[in-house]
């Protein structure tokens, strides 16, 4: 009984240990955390981490955390690429591959989660955290404590993810897990389980997130930064943090409709009973379109701050593109029907939201076209961040006609759930997210770390992604328009199989993009000394964050900035040029009021973890444990009030003089 | 010296930015209860399965309830009013009130649930009756989350030195408590008035 209670239905039979792949995986994410675990106690470090990351309400910290997440997600939701794509190479005809169907099933569900959820949406809070508050000349966000826990949030939510891989199963039901097939009785397993609370975590995380990035943008912004004069990344974050607050809530009543449905035998979405299969698809894309939009809409910022930086001129059409990112945020919300036209909803309904899909190209083409005006006559260079930026142009280009495509109801009747399907939204999420994510990555790098990335193996890189992201995807398109569907782990017809080689040839090339990037960060790490950004300005940038050193301190600006133009930092520049330089030692320093370090959001997301664990388990103790520790610590921090300090005006003074007696 | 000692203290000034944030978040969660609603109208749709809700609900008692619940809007009013006047004891008063008045809106709730349950109306009969519980159960959380927030405001406030922080404390527990009636006022509506038609 008390075993019952405290263990519910997790019994050692949830290990898979007959599974030699899982076992493996599992077995090497052991050794990989024991490993890292052991070297921290061993080099002494546990109280630097928990003091100066685990504790820290910095959004520079916590930028670099949200990176972490997301570059060894990554690698995660990439092995499962090698499993399918060699699977698909090889299981043509008589051969079976080496995967059955049911395990198949849970990588490719797991693959597409771990993609969105726990790589793309971390690696864009990464590059808000790192470069937004510098922007709007901001002394951190306006929440740093929810800052710090909704990363926390996102952290155990990947976290659980995680674990589904050797303590029971993950969904098997695709990456959106829609019912009836999701529903208890088609999915008896915990693995939808598992599904359900990693997002609903990582969901609330990333929706206090969108709640804390608002308030920052609207309350935070320097003296004279009108909304007018925003860097355009921020009207872009802006716009997709409004979309975060839309959006997130009704994932989060879907989800939980879903669980409620599997938990008290509801019937929200069962084929019986009065439930409606449908509304749970309808409910999740409403969700799930303004998602895209959240992952795109910061990319499109970045590549806007990286064009203007390397074509060192001014952003061409700042007002058409702040307009194109305001139309394209309303437009994200009429169109989520475009994922089932299949449906059936008829042709006036189906018509409705082909239309309203196909205008969002409109305001995006006015972007492309900004962005292309923008290098015409510019002095371009071809930095790293700018070439994916060059790269983006094409593959997105592509990505979007095919999308186009698609919004036509009886083309959609003929590609819908094919492989053309699969290749449309690979290709505007790695050619239009990925790759902005990668510039703004290596853009922001020297000001979070401090020096610049290697150059070298950065192009290198760069020419495996690009090449690689072709051969994997082009023959995708193909293979849709001939019929083939997606998430099939065996195909009859072997004229398919050339394409497939091809594709996993591709994919290859991929990972070998993705080790030349680990070798840069190797490389780039052991030359940092040569690699220094001593100016806090590698790349003569035009927005405040530039303005000051790399890293930038704790307390992000030592005077407050005012703003008088759009890129004031390059006004400012020449202005010191035809004005010469301001004598520091001539300025004032004081006192800067900051909010201090708390492990308190760590906490609470720990006992979170526990808490959904036990749910998923329908754990009785732990889960009680877990939600009585996270209320207490909530309820505990609010009686705290020594949440904040100054530095002292020496402080900041000798942190100034030192860096600009680095500058000159 | 006038420019930078504001900017000293700009930190300090940060109550219209935390407002702001908490309007914000209360506008999400009337999304969160925009999708529920929306739920339980499909699911209630005449077209559905024969409606078997308004066989078993008895208006009178809801409207108790609804009185309870907008009386205790009225008490929270009452003890905003005695904090600007900076008598905590009263405040802890009329915060009593408020919370022994929602407490009996909960009771009265869960006591229906029992009943209907009873009945035969119970969460797992069909998707009418599961968006009903779902719909009504998430607003009496959102209540009973209430109350323990008032219990602890109740508990907290003779320790808050700072009157800005009491006051903003109580500032977004009122909020939260009008926007509770606010969405009750259509839980009325929609599922009681017009489930019973």
């Amino acid at each position: 009984m008390l075993e019952n209670l405290f263990f519910g239905k997790l019994t050692l039979d949830a290990i898979p240990l007959h599974t030699p792949i899982i076992m493996g995986a599992g077995i090497f994410m052991a050794v990989v955390v024991l490993a890292v675990l052991f070297a921290i106690t061993y080099f002494r470090q546990w109280s630097y981490l928990w003091h100066e990351w685990i504790a820290s309400v910095d959004h520079k910290k916590i930028g670099i955390m949200y990176l972490l997440l997301s570059f060894v997600m990554l690698l995660r939701g990439f092995s499962d690429v090698v499993l399918m794509r060699s699977q698909q190479a090889i299981a043509a005809g008589s051969n079976l591959g080496y995967l059955p169907p049911e395990h198949y099933d849970q990588i490719f569900s797991a693959h597409g989660v771990i993609m969105i959820f726990f790589v793309a949406m971390p690696m864009m809070f990464a590059l808000l955290n790192m470069a937004l508050p510098l922007q709007i000349g901001a002394r951190d966000v306006a929440y740093p404590y929810l800052n710090s826990l909704s990363f926390w949030l996102t952290f155990v939510g990947a976290m659980l993810c995680n674990v589904s891989l050797v303590i029971g199963d993950f969904a098997a039901a695709g990456w959106l897990a829609y019912p009836p097939l999701s529903e208890l009785y088609y999915s008896p397993t915990v693995g939808v389980d598992y599904y359900i609370w990693s997002l609903q975590i990582a969901g609330v995380g990333t929706l206090l997130a969108g709640i804390n990035f608002i308030a920052t943008i609207i309350k935070m912004r320097c003296k004279g930064m009108t909304l007018m004069k925003m860097p355009v990344f921020v009207w872009s974050a802006l716009c997709a943090m409004i979309l975060v607050a839309l959006a997130f809530p009704i994932l989060t009543v879907t989800l939980g409709l879903l669980e409620l449905d599997r938990f008290f035998g509801m019937h929200f979405f069962t084929d019986f009973a009065g439930g409606n299969a449908m509304m749970y698809i309808n409910l999740i894309w409403a969700w799930g379109h303004p998602e895209v939009y959240i992952l795109i809409l910061p990319a499109f910022g970045v590549f806007s701050e990286v064009v203007a930086t390397f074509s060192q001129k001014k952003l061409f059409g700042y007002t058409t593109m702040v307009w194109a990112i305001i139309i394209i945020t309303f437009l994200s919300f009429v169109v989520w029907l475009h994922h089932f036209f299949t449906m059936g909803a008829g042709a006036d309904v189906n018509a409705f939201f082909g239309v309203a899909t196909m205008i969002i190209a409109i305001p995006t083409g006015v972007k492309v076209f900004n962005w292309l005006f923008t290098m015409y006559k510019g002095r371009i260079i071809l930095a790293t961040p700018m070439l994916w930026v060059t790269a983006f142009f094409t593959t997105f280009a592509i990505g979007g006609m095919t999308g186009v495509m698609m919004a036509i109801p009886p083309v959609d009747f003929e590609v819908h759930n094919s492989l053309f399907l699969v290749a449309h939204f690979h290709n505007v999420i790695i050619g239009g997210v990925l790759f902005g994510y990668f510039a703004g990555v290596i853009y922001w790098f020297p000001k979070a770390f401090g020096f610049q990335l290697d150059e070298k193996w950065g192009k290198a890189a760069f020419i495996f992604w690009v090449v690689g992201f072709y051969l994997a995807f082009m023959p995708l398109y193909i293979l849709g328009l001939n019929g083939f569907m997606r998430r099939m782990n065996h195909y009859s017809n072997q004229l398919y199989q050339p394409y497939l080689i091809v594709a996993a040839i591709g994919a290859a090339c991929i990972f070998i993009g993705i080790v030349l990037q680990i070798i840069q960060l190797g490389v780039s790490v052991k030359n940092r000394k040569a690699l220094r950004d001593h100016t806090g300005d590698p790349w003569n940038g035009r927005t405040l964050e530039w303005s000051v050193a790399s890293p930038a301190p704790v307390y992000n600006f030592a005077h407050l900035p005012k703003v008088e133009e759009l890129d004031q930092f390059w006004l400012d520049k020449e202005r010191r040029l035809s004005e010469g330089h301001i004598h520091p030692n001539e300025l004032h320093y004081h006192a800067i009021h900051m909010p201090k370090n708390t492990p308190a959001g760590f906490i609470i997301a720990m006992f979170v973890g526990v808490l959904g664990f036990a749910l998923i388990w329908h754990m009785l103790i732990p889960g009680v444990i877990g939600f009585v520790g996270m209320l207490a610590t909530w309820i505990a921090r609010t009686f705290s009030t020594d949440i904040d300090y100054y530095v002292d005006a020496e402080t900041v003074k000798a942190t100034e003089l030192a860096h600009l007696k680095e500058m000159v | 010296m006038h420019a930078e000692a504001i900017e000293i203290h700009e930190h300090h000034d940060m109550d219209s930015t935390d407002v702001f944030g908490f309007w914000l978040y209360i506008m999400t969660d009337c999304i969160l209860f925009g999708s529920l609603f929306a739920t339980f109208i499909v699911l209630n749709y005449q077209g559905m399965l024969s409606s078997k809700l308004k066989n078993h609900i008895d208006l009178s008692t809801v409207l108790v309830e609804t009185f309870f619940l907008l009386a205790s809007n009225f008490t929270y009013c009452l003890a905003i009013l005695a904090l600007y006047k900076e008598k905590i004891r009263h405040v802890q008063a009329w915060l009593g009130l408020t919370f022994l008045l929602g407490a009996s809106f909960v009771a009265i709730e869960v006591n229906e649930f029992i009943h209907l349950a009873k009945e035969g109306f119970a969460w797992d009969l069909n998707g009418q009756a599961s968006s009903f519980f779902t719909l009504v159960g998430t607003h009496g959380f959102h209540v009973s989350c209430g109350l323990l927030w008032i219990l602890i405001m109740i508990f907290q406030l003779p320790f808050i030195k700072t009157a800005s922080i009491a006051q903003r404390r109580l500032t977004y527990l009122g909020l939260f408590w009008n926007f509770l009636d606010i969405v009750w006022i259509f839980v009325f509506t929609v599922v009681y008035l017009m489930g019973a038609m």
